[in-house]
């Protein structure tokens, strides 16, 4: 059955996204992507730990070659950076640019947070970075709180869809947002991402039955026991969930109606009455 | 000598080089990294042509895991 996601100008077969943050090695990252089918997925953008060279030392070789991420991801994989590390829009907008430069790819995923416990992005900021970023030719994919007026101003904006947070990033507590989602879903004619927060396999199938376009999980992957097999667990999850959105959900009752016949009941006629 | 800032430190340099050249001194991957130079995002293909001088600010990023 086709049913991609389209994106930009992407057509995404597996919608499950995950990242690269948190792993115990790099190693095992183009290991879950491949056995996965992962298609999209997220990067950070750091300032690269340059050794200086103070007057009067030698001119040596200071630096340490540090591993290049981008050497674990296979190149079919749709590299989705962040913004992570931004505090308002101006600094979201110069990390775009930089990562846009270092990828030869113009997707974004704006993260602009100054809350330091809940990690809770600031909508206002997101918006204005996503206006300038679109005008740009980015294809921007804002992380929000999720709230109607905001995914509404997004997507006048110029978002290529909106990244609503599930609970806040890392927790794994789960679709604790699910109220808010589903009025994003129902509302706004973007896709709808639910990310972070969501910690288990049924948690990303029931947001994806209720018509989310595709789930983003890094810590629950990233923090299992077997991340591979987790990777494999979500991606299959994903995909069930999407069946059973297009399928179309039996109606919820509060009282009982049986699945088997009424009638002709073996009822009445026993050898041996009890 | 130059004194230049390179990702928030200061750094000198003996003589005046290209950024390509700094960058090959210091041994970094030329395919992993982008540049900010004096706070513009500046194309590979000019990295040969810029000169570092006195004062010049470098802003050296990488990709790394991240979610």
């Amino acid at each position: 059955m086709q049913d991609q996601l389209i994106i930009g100008d992407r057509e995404i077969t597996n919608r499950f996204f995950t990242g690269t943050g948190k792993h115990a090695s790099n190693d095992i990252i183009p290991k879950l992507i491949d056995q996965s089918g992962i298609e999209v997925i997220t990067v950070a953008l750091r300032r690269l730990e340059v050794q200086v060279k103070e007057a009067g030392q030698n001119v040596a070789d200071l630096n340490t070659l540090q591993e290049n991420i981008l050497n674990y991801i296979p190149e079919r994989c749709l590299l989705l950076p962040n913004t992570s590390g931004a505090r308002n829009a101006q600094e979201a907008v110069r990390i775009a640019r930089l990562a846009r430069a270092c990828n030869y790819s113009n997707w974004i995923k704006i993260e602009v947070i100054s809350d330091h416990k809940y990690l809770l992005p600031d909508n206002y900021e997101t918006i204005k970075a996503t206006e300038i970023l679109a005008k740009e030719g980015f294809v921007v994919l804002p992380y929000i709180s999720p709230d109607l007026m905001v995914a509404k101003a997004l997507e006048t904006a110029g978002a290529a869809a909106v990244m609503p947070l599930g609970a806040p990033i890392g927790t794994n507590q789960g679709l604790k947002m699910k109220a808010l989602i589903r009025i994003l879903i129902d509302e706004i004619n973007l896709p709808v991402i639910v990310d972070a927060g969501i910690g288990r396999p049924s948690e990303a199938a029931e947001a994806m039955e209720m018509g989310a376009a595709a789930v983003l999980a890094n810590t629950a992957v990233a923090t299992a026991r077997n991340p591979v097999m987790m990777a494999q667990a979500f991606s299959l999850a994903v995909q069930a969930g999407r069946l059973a959105y297009l399928a179309g959900l039996g109606e919820t009752k509060l009282v009982a109606e049986a699945s088997s016949p009424l009638t002709g009941f073996l009822r009445g006629c026993s050898k041996n009455p009890c | 000598m130059i004194a230049i800032n390179i990702n928030g430190k200061k750094e000198t340099l003996d003589e005046e080089i290209s950024l390509l050249e700094f960058l090959n001194a210091k041994n970094i991957d030329l395919n992993a990294v982008v540049i900010e130079y004096n706070f513009e995002v500046i194309d590979r293909t000019s990295w040969q042509e810029i000169v570092l001088k006195a004062a010049d600010n470098l802003e050296i990023l990488h990709f790394v895991g991240g979610g």
